[in-house]
């Protein structure tokens, strides 16, 4: 099973991603469609006659054999077709579009300024190892990882917007039709939030890795050569420590998918998140599964390519493939 | 061997110290080498050899520094300078050479740019194509290929012998004027062994190098060094020519290291030493070594002996040296007589092959062993001489053959083997560090073997503390914790452990590969003088043949997953029939080697 | 082959020092001062989470005066939403959180910790199939999970502690398997098997004890998350009742006159941080207290 080198193994891991996805669908269907109730009458209300019940109900292939409702679901997954909200009636990737760009837009935004940083932190708190900015990063980081976020935005909401000072909007102001780009200051406090959120874990990932790294027989024997410390760091050490930090970043910015929504409820953000809460309030399947296989492919997409990063940058594990 | 006699590198009065406390790990050290001269720095894990070896660099691990003292290269002493002084140095005037190869070389990057940067560091060369002509030459010089396909490849790609030789040339590259070793032939096979040394030797002399060997073997260092200072808790005990050392130890220290040395002719027996070095922080006002030397006296407990000269070139920290002197040294004597065992084998091996991941490891194996027997399994790495012990115990799974214990098959797992089968046969592992679980105490480690055969109450009590007698360990033993106790007594509590439910065959897998050679000693007399009081079948595995003098009866030697000989010991050492086992002879440091 | 986990709070290598080593790994945590800073706030907020109600001045729901009224002497910290009492609410308010995390967290680690020796341990198929099935629910976010638990069967506490343990042993398995590989290959382990002991005896006396440390780490951060996620959950309007008192409920209900009337968001803003805080605290002690015993060892 070991053969192919590099190809082989994101063959292989893909296969298996594939694979994971399958059975996350089989699951996520299974339990939506576990509803102890009627999602027809759900939808005419209690007035409904029987008649329109069974009309609906025929429209929305309920009345079909399990297995083949869940064969319609999955080839239209795969073709785009998503289905109808429930709520509002309109094609469900019509609707999710427009969000899932905003959404992406949030998170690529706090990914990009949150991940160097973090390594930054990270790095220099190794670096400078139990003086000034390593004690206080590192109490600073632990305090942080282990609030929840919406504590966190509803603090930042208290600080900036409301009750201490009033420098930023409390809530994203996004006409409808128009992008989040076009009101960066309604930018701001989701972004921090999120930049708070996964910080402090990847620079401290970063942070343990450096220092494992610095201690390691191969730094010191680069230190004993006479190399100078920045080819030590830089050159031997850093290269070393970034390799674990890949599955880590990968993490976090699949957990940035999971932040996101709570984040977005926060600010009143047009994005996912609102979607996916108002789509469980109201029961609106056809919204929920689609976004729980879209958060699931991410995940999987980001864990392979932290997979491969890994493996690209240990080349022990490059040879033995 | 021609060496100049001003000493290019002179140590005075280094004196190292825990961080911050005052306690000090290595105290009064003076030591002078010449350019091409060799100096062994001996002593055991917790002498402090390697924090002095590092301070040759004036470098200093965490949690220790030195305090006092100088370190004087062509004049100039490293511990005045800055650090940013010294790292120009490093490399370029004082080279190291570390104990573990594989971990000193960086895994991501490729050999070729860990040799280049030495000389690009050191502004070696004038331009890129010198310093390629640099690289290539240094390859040469250890005996490794030169070509630029070679040198893109990566540390794991290497054997641990290939990946010394590259510290090496890596040590030697800007041809600094001391090079300090530190144990770089641990772990690496007899015969790679060999050569690494063989290729120091040539390059120390070739270019008038000044060499700081560091380790506990004084054997192996023996086989290089001219002179050899020995350390002891921290400080030196002796400093001497190796030949003088050898044959006129003043130290009851050294006195006993020599004893340790497995030796192909003479007394068979290994004199080990009872005890364990004091800690830092824990070392008594007098003499270090008096608790445990034979000759010591009230004065020796009362102030620390100062270094005196004996005669030219000859110093030791000891009052009674003279009275040492007058004794015999303890390898002398005549060697008593080996009695082969007879009768039915009560292990029978037959045609046992095995493989580890497809591929085969063992061809076909036949052994017999005879009830009281010691049979020494010798061979090097790659033998087969684990994976054979292993499948004989039961831990190995592919595998085919038999394994024929008094007459019963065994199955091929443990697990799946009767009871009383698995009590009769016990087996102990290669390292005291991994083999004991750490949360338990030695009491329950020891006990473990007798709740599983269902030996409880009265009777197994009596059975741990019998054991832990037997394994020279005191009752106060019993409520401590593995990682309270050193590598020997870690091995002693995995003896008795595998003894405790009286077993028939006992299987020790290099169980003093790990040890110290002062401390191995100690391991091979007990296990010896175990083995005739209870009449065990033992089966001692290892890589060292003339160990095996002192506790085998018969030896059978290993290569490539056959057995190449067989025969009863001193036939096996003194008169080899298999080419394999004269050439491990003729590479295994002895006493004999040094001597001559 | 992907070794992801949710670690937030790593161990910390420690530096080298000249101290005695002092047995268990919970007393040396306690003696650092975070630790104990830790302890403090948890112990002090599951009080009140706990005995809160007993000494609440009104009933979670009674009318005590206009919606978002300012702090009066009948309503020491004013009113929310409705009228109701700020004050009662709050002390009322942490009991569903804290018992559910509590449940969730202890389900995720006992069945988290099983699956991750077994996996370690088997190093065989069964590794690999037991992985898979972890990582299937580790493609999602914890609460992704929860999320579309509740869009089927509505947010029932049975539920939310099912979603959240469920969610929580993938992560405890993942962690426990690290851990547990390495002690796996030792020697110790290896003369166990020798002497034939059971499967099970191995798991649990062999290699449970040597893997407490980070599995106390784990329990701590696991809390922590579940504490997040739980009020979180509330937060979003998912919680057990809709105006039963909760801490994550209030917050979500009172921000809009936040400027008016402060207190119905700060005390559960409050609360809900200096939990997490305080768990978190705890466990980066522990973790540090470890890795000071791991350093312990003598290096030369």
């Amino acid at each position: 099973m070991h053969s192919g080198g590099i190809w082989g193994f994101i063959l292989r891991r893909t296969l298996l991603g594939l694979l994971v996805l399958a059975v996350v669908s089989v699951l996520v269907f299974a339990a939506t469609q576990a509803l102890p109730g009627d999602p027809a009458r759900a939808i005419l209300g209690r007035s409904a006659t029987p008649d329109s019940l069974a009309a609906l109900r025929a429209k929305l292939h309920l009345d079909q054999p399990v297995l083949q409702q869940y064969w319609n679901w999955v080839t239209g997954l795969l073709h785009g077709d998503l289905g109808n909200s429930l709520a509002n009636q309109e094609p469900v990737s019509t609707y999710l579009k427009p969000l899932i760009i905003n959404s992406g837009f949030l998170v690529l935004l706090s990914g990009i300024i949150s991940i160097p940083l973090a390594i930054a932190i990270g790095v220099w708190a190794a670096v400078r190892r139990d003086k000034a900015f390593d004690v206080g990063s590192s109490l600073i980081t632990l305090l942080l990882a282990a609030l929840p976020e919406f504590v966190v935005g509803v603090v930042l909401v208290v600080l900036f917007a409301t009750v201490v000072v009033q420098w930023l909007p409390a809530v994203t102001q996004v006409p409808p039709g128009g992008r989040p780009w076009d009101d960066m200051t309604g930018m701001v406090l989701p972004v921090a939030t999120l930049v708070i959120a996964v910080t402090p874990y990847v620079a401290r990932i970063m942070r343990a890795s450096m220092i494992e790294v610095l201690e390691s027989d191969y730094v010191e024997m680069a230190r004993l050569k006479g190399l100078r410390e920045n080819t030590v760091i830089l050159r031997h050490a850093l290269p070393n420590a970034l390799g674990p930090t890949f599955q880590v970043i990968a993490i976090n910015l699949a957990y940035l998918a999971g932040g996101v929504i709570v984040v977005e409820y926060v600010f009143n953000f047009p994005g996912i998140g609102g979607a996916l809460v108002g789509g469980v309030s109201n029961r609106d399947l056809p919204v929920v599964q689609a976004l729980a296989m879209l958060v699931a492919t991410v995940y999987v997409v980001l864990n392979l390519i932290a997979d491969i990063a890994t493996i690209l940058v240990t080349p022990r594990m490059r040879t033995t493939l | 061997m021609t060496v100049q006699t001003t000493p290019s590198i002179v140590v005075d009065g280094l004196r190292i110290e825990i961080a911050g406390t005052g306690i000090d790990v290595v105290d009064d050290v003076n030591l002078a080498i010449s350019p091409g001269e060799v100096v062994g720095l001996v002593g055991e894990s917790g002498s402090g050899k390697t924090t002095v070896g590092l301070a040759m660099l004036g470098h200093a691990r965490r949690g220790v520094e030195i305090v006092a003292g100088s370190v004087q290269i062509d004049g100039t002493d490293v511990l005045q300078l800055s650090e940013a002084e010294r790292r120009p140095l490093r490399g370029r005037v004082v080279s190291y050479v570390p104990q573990d190869p594989a971990a000193a070389l960086n895994p991501a990057l490729r050999i070729g740019t860990q040799l280049r940067e030495v000389l690009e560091a050191h502004d070696f060369g004038s331009n890129d194509g010198d310093r390629r002509d640099r690289v290539a030459e240094m390859m040469r010089e250890v005996a490794l290929p030169d070509d630029p396909g070679y040198l893109r490849r990566y540390p794991h790609e290497l054997s641990g012998g290939q990946q010394q030789r590259v510290g090496l040339a890596m040590a030697f590259a800007c041809r600094p004027r001391l090079i300090v070793l530190d144990e770089p032939t641990t772990g690496l096979d007899v015969t790679t062994q060999a050569h690494v040394l063989g290729t120091v030797r040539q390059l120390a002399e070739a270019h008038q190098v000044a060499a700081l060997y560091v380790s506990h073997d004084l054997a192996v260092v023996s086989t290089l060094a001219q002179r050899v200072a020995v350390m002891y808790a921290g400080r030196l005990v002796e400093v001497g020519d190796s030949a003088e050392l050898f044959a006129n130890a003043a130290h009851p220290y050294t006195r006993r290291l020599v004893g340790a040395i497995p030796r192909l002719a003479g007394s068979r027996e290994l004199v080990g030493i009872p005890g364990r070095a004091p800690s830092p922080g824990s070392r008594p006002q007098g003499c270090a070594f008096a608790p445990r030397c034979r000759f010591a006296e009230t004065a020796c407990m009362e102030a620390l002996p100062d270094l005196r000269a004996l005669d030219a070139g000859h110093t030791v920290r000891c009052i009674r040296a003279e009275t040492v002197l007058a004794n015999p040294m303890p390898f002398a004597g005549e060697a008593e007589a080996v009695v082969t065992p007879q009768g039915e084998g009560i292990l029978r091996i037959e045609e046992l092959s095995a493989g580890y991941r497809g591929l085969t490891v063992l061809h076909q194996i036949n052994l017999t062993l005879a009830p009281t027997e010691c049979l020494a399994l010798v061979g090097e790495s790659g033998s087969g001489k684990t994976t054979l012990a292993r499948s004989i115990a039961g831990l190995h799974r592919e595998r085919v053959g038999r394994v024929v214990l008094d007459g019963t098959e065994l199955a091929e797992l443990a697990r799946h083997r009767p009871r009383e089968a698995r009590r009769r046969m016990q087996y102990i592992f290669q390292n005291p560090y991994g083999s004991l679980n750490p949360r338990r105490t030695i009491d329950q480690i020891v006990r473990q073997p007798l709740e599983v055969f269902g030996i409880g109450g009265k009777e197994g009590d009596q059975r741990v503390d019998e054991m832990l007698e037997r394994v020279s360990l005191s009752a106060d033993y019993a409520g401590r914790y593995p990682d309270q106790l050193s590598g020997g007594e870690r091995q002693r509590v995995a003896i008795a452990r595998a003894l405790v439910c009286q077993p028939d065959v006992l299987i020790c897998d290099e169980v003093t590969s790990a040890l110290d050679v002062s401390v191995q000693a100690a391991i091979v007399e007990l296990l010896g003088a175990l083995q005739r009081d209870l009449g065990l079948a033992m089966l001692f595995v290892t890589h060292n043949l003339p160990l095996v003098r002192s506790i085998a009866q018969r030896v059978a030697v290993m290569s490539a997953g056959r057995i190449v000989e067989l025969g009863p010991v001193d036939q096996v050492l003194m008169d080899p029939s298999d080419d394999y086992t004269r050439r491990l002879l003729a590479d295994t440091p002895s006493l004999e080697a040094v001597q001559s | 082959m992907s070794v992801v986990s949710d670690v937030a709070i790593t161990p910390e290598p420690e530096s080298v020092t000249a101290t005695r080593r002092s047995g268990s790994v919970l007393r040396d945590a306690l003696k650092l001062w975070r630790t104990r800073i830790g302890l403090v706030l948890v112990v002090v907020l599951v009080a009140i989470a706990s005995f809160g109600p007993y000494v609440a001045p009104h009933s979670p729901t009674a009318f005590v005066g206009p919606p978002f009224s300012s702090p009066s002497a009948n309503a020491r910290l004013g009113a929310d939403y409705l009228g109701q009492d700020v004050l009662s609410r709050f002390l009322w308010g942490g009991r569903g959180i804290l018992a559910m995390a509590a449940l969730a967290t202890a389900f995720g680690l006992v069945f988290g910790s099983l699956v991750g020796l077994l996996a370690a341990y088997s190093r065989n198929w069964l590794d690999d199939v037991l992985m898979r099935a972890m990582d299937v629910i580790l493609a999602f976010p914890q609460i992704m999970l929860a999320l579309v638990a509740i869009a089927t069967v509505g947010p029932k506490a049975w539920l939310i502690v099912l979603a959240v343990g469920l969610t929580t042993l993938p992560r405890v398995a993942r962690v426990t398997r690290g851990a547990a590989q390495p002690i796996v290959e030792r020697d110790f382990v290896g003369a166990a098997e020798a002497l034939g002991v059971p499967r099970y005896r191995i798991l649990g006396r062999e290699l449970l004890p040597n893997i407490m440390s980070p599995l106390m780490v784990e329990l701590s951060l696991r809390l922590t998350y579940s504490i997040g996620l739980i009020a979180g959950l509330a937060f979003l309007g998912f919680a057990t009742s809709t105006n039963g008192p909760n801490w994550g409920t209030m917050i979500n209900q009172n921000r809009i006159a936040i400027q008016a009337q402060p207190w119905g968001v700060i005390m559960p803003v409050l609360a809900i941080a200096l939990l997490t805080v305080g768990t978190g605290l705890v466990g980066d002690g522990i973790s540090r207290a470890a890795a000071g015993i791991e350093r312990g060892r003598p290096s030369e």
